[in-house]
């Protein structure tokens, strides 16, 4: 029991640990801004490796949703002679909810891991200490560029995302309960307020600065060689993917509690 | 009588001849350019300098060997302030490195240059530009004089035919020469070496050995060479500390060493691995 309670504490010490240095990244990166004119090559470079990089995955998984979300809103909806409105249903869904959690998920997996494992090599093979000797600022150099990149292709993939699901949600529609094109936009269209909208992508730029900010924590803090940089890359995952889910509710919250969710209901 | 160390090469044996066209900076008359007081450093329960005090002085070589785990690493990333004392401090040119803010770290980090043992360039940036970079980012000049300055440096560890290779397509020799290439970019007037002939051929190591008598010579840089390798210390030397369980065992000349009766001394030089060295270390 006491073992127990040992572990427990030393793994909240831990957690706390990470967060801290998590939270003082997260401030750096704010106070290296400035620069984003000059490291605008990188940012761009990043950019499009973010993006590019991921576009397969999430428009796959974007479609793949969209359809599945039509098919089985549409199941129910056919029994009360309803399924005429699934645009509502998928449109809202994917611009509030699941355009920003796929999104958010395969850039955790894609993107947060991958600046876990570049960081955590440099760290191991001591080029973030080349750099700090050059008095070049590593949060400057290579973090702030990674995090202004993964929240502006966060934002760009999930406007993606939500128009790819839509899609899928209207072949679906059209293949499997013979609603028309012309009425399941029109309905998507209706149900759709710019407050949805500037939801989800609130959501996207929230999920993709907490995926850049915590794979580049752990890849900095990486010790123990090429085992240290599985465990960075590792961990980066499973906590993004928490993280993402952890957000999503809260940010839903604060929405709701501001009275903002209730007027578009 | 023992037998005199090995020397691999001759200055100059290599076939490189390095050539400087530096500005000369005149060093400063007086005071050491580093000093280490009373340094003392752990890692979680396990000590690593237990009260290391040693200075560098203006223009000398000084080379720190020891065995491994003495500390002579931790050393050289104190002095850089990559590591903070436990207690004890780090003094450049007479500036208490870790009583300074980030802009006169700066300024102080300025004058050295650092040897990484495995040479830690960038595998993102080709060797050009992993030798500009410290430029790009401080001094930006034009890019004319960005290349010309590359150029030079690359002339000087006879690599120029390589600055478009990427890291990961150049030998390891070929990648300390890049390392020492953007080590002094910047010309600095200190230089620490972490093990600068480790690895290397004694050919590509009597290169290196030849670099930084030259650079010493001709730029009066002040030098720290942190190395396993006697052939070398022999060589390049002016004077040799010899750390043992965290603390400066001896320093002295190469004769001074050369000569000494201590059996600890004499067994570390020549590589013998019975006696009380080998039971030190064990402990």
């Amino acid at each position: 029991m006491i073992q127990l309670v040992a572990r427990a504490e030393a793994w909240f010490e831990n957690a706390c640990l990470e967060a801290g240095r998590a939270l003082l990244l997260l401030g750096e990166t704010v106070s290296g801004l400035r620069e984003v004119r000059r490291r605008f090559g990188e940012i761009v470079n990043q950019g499009f490796r973010a993006t590019y990089g991921s576009l397969p995955v999430t428009v796959l998984t974007a479609l793949f949703s969209g359809m599945i979300l039509a098919f089985q809103t549409g199941l129910e909806l056919q029994k009360y002679g309803q399924e005429a409105t699934i645009g509502y249903v998928v449109a809202a869904s994917m611009c509030r909810e699941m355009g920003p959690v796929m999104t958010a998920i395969a850039l955790a997996g894609l993107m947060g891991s991958s600046y876990a494992a570049e960081l955590g090599t440099m760290k191991v093979s001591e080029e973030i200490d080349a750099l700090e000797v050059m008095s070049i600022s590593p949060v400057r150099f290579l973090v702030m560029p990674r995090v202004v990149s993964l929240v502006a292709a966060s934002l760009g993939l999930t406007i993606l995302v939500n128009v790819i699901g839509i899609i899928g949600g209207a072949l679906v529609g059209l293949a499997n309960f013979g609603v028309a094109f012309d009425t399941y936009f029109t309905n998507a269209q209706e149900i759709l307020k710019f407050r949805d909208i500037w939801m989800g992508l609130l959501k996207a730029g929230c999920f993709g600065l907490s995926t850049a900010i915590l794979g580049c924590t752990m890849g900095l803090s990486t010790t123990g060689g090429a085992a240290g940089v599985g465990r960075s890359t590792q961990k980066t995952v499973v906590i993004s993917f928490v993280m993402v889910l952890v957000l999503d509710h809260l940010i839903n919250f604060f929405v709701k509690a501001m009275g903002f969710l209730e007027a578009n209901v | 009588m023992k037998p005199e160390p090995t020397v691999h090469g001759k200055p100059g044996e290599s076939g490189i001849q390095p050539s400087l066209n530096l500005p000369a900076t005149a060093p400063a008359p007086t005071g050491p350019a580093v000093e280490l007081v009373d340094l003392h450093k752990a890692f979680g329960s396990k000590p690593v300098l237990r009260g290391l005090t040693l200075q560098l002085l203006r223009g000398e070589t000084l080379c720190v060997i020891g065995g491994s785990g003495t500390g002579k690493s931790v050393t050289l990333k104190h002095i850089v302030g990559l590591l903070r004392p436990d207690r004890g401090t780090v003094r450049i040119d007479g500036t208490d490195i870790f009583q300074s803010d980030n802009g006169r770290l700066g300024e102080i980090r300025k004058k050295i240059g650092f040897l990484f043992q495995g040479a830690a360039l960038l595998n993102s940036l080709n060797v050009f530009e992993n030798v500009a970079l410290p430029l790009r980012e401080h001094e930006r000049p034009s890019e004319e004089e960005i290349r010309r300055q590359v150029t030079e440096k690359l002339a000087l560890v006879d690599l120029t035919d390589a600055a478009e290779k990427m890291p990961d397509e150049i030998s390891g020799g070929m990648k300390k020469r890049v390392g020492l290439a953007r080590a002094i970019i910047r010309n600095p007037e200190i230089i620490l070496y972490d093990e600068p002939t480790a690895g290397l051929d004694p050919i590509m190591a009597s290169t290196i050995n030849a670099l930084v008598l030259d650079l010493q010579k001709k730029l009066k840089v002040s030098s720290l060479v942190v190395t396993h390798d006697m052939s070398s210390v022999f060589r390049i030397a002016d004077r040799i500390a010899m750390l043992l369980e965290g603390r400066v065992h001896k320093i002295g000349t190469k004769e001074e060493f050369r000569t000494s009766e201590d059996t600890k001394v004499q067994k570390f030089i020549y590589g013998d691995s019975e006696g009380p060295l080998r039971r030190d270390a064990s402990r």
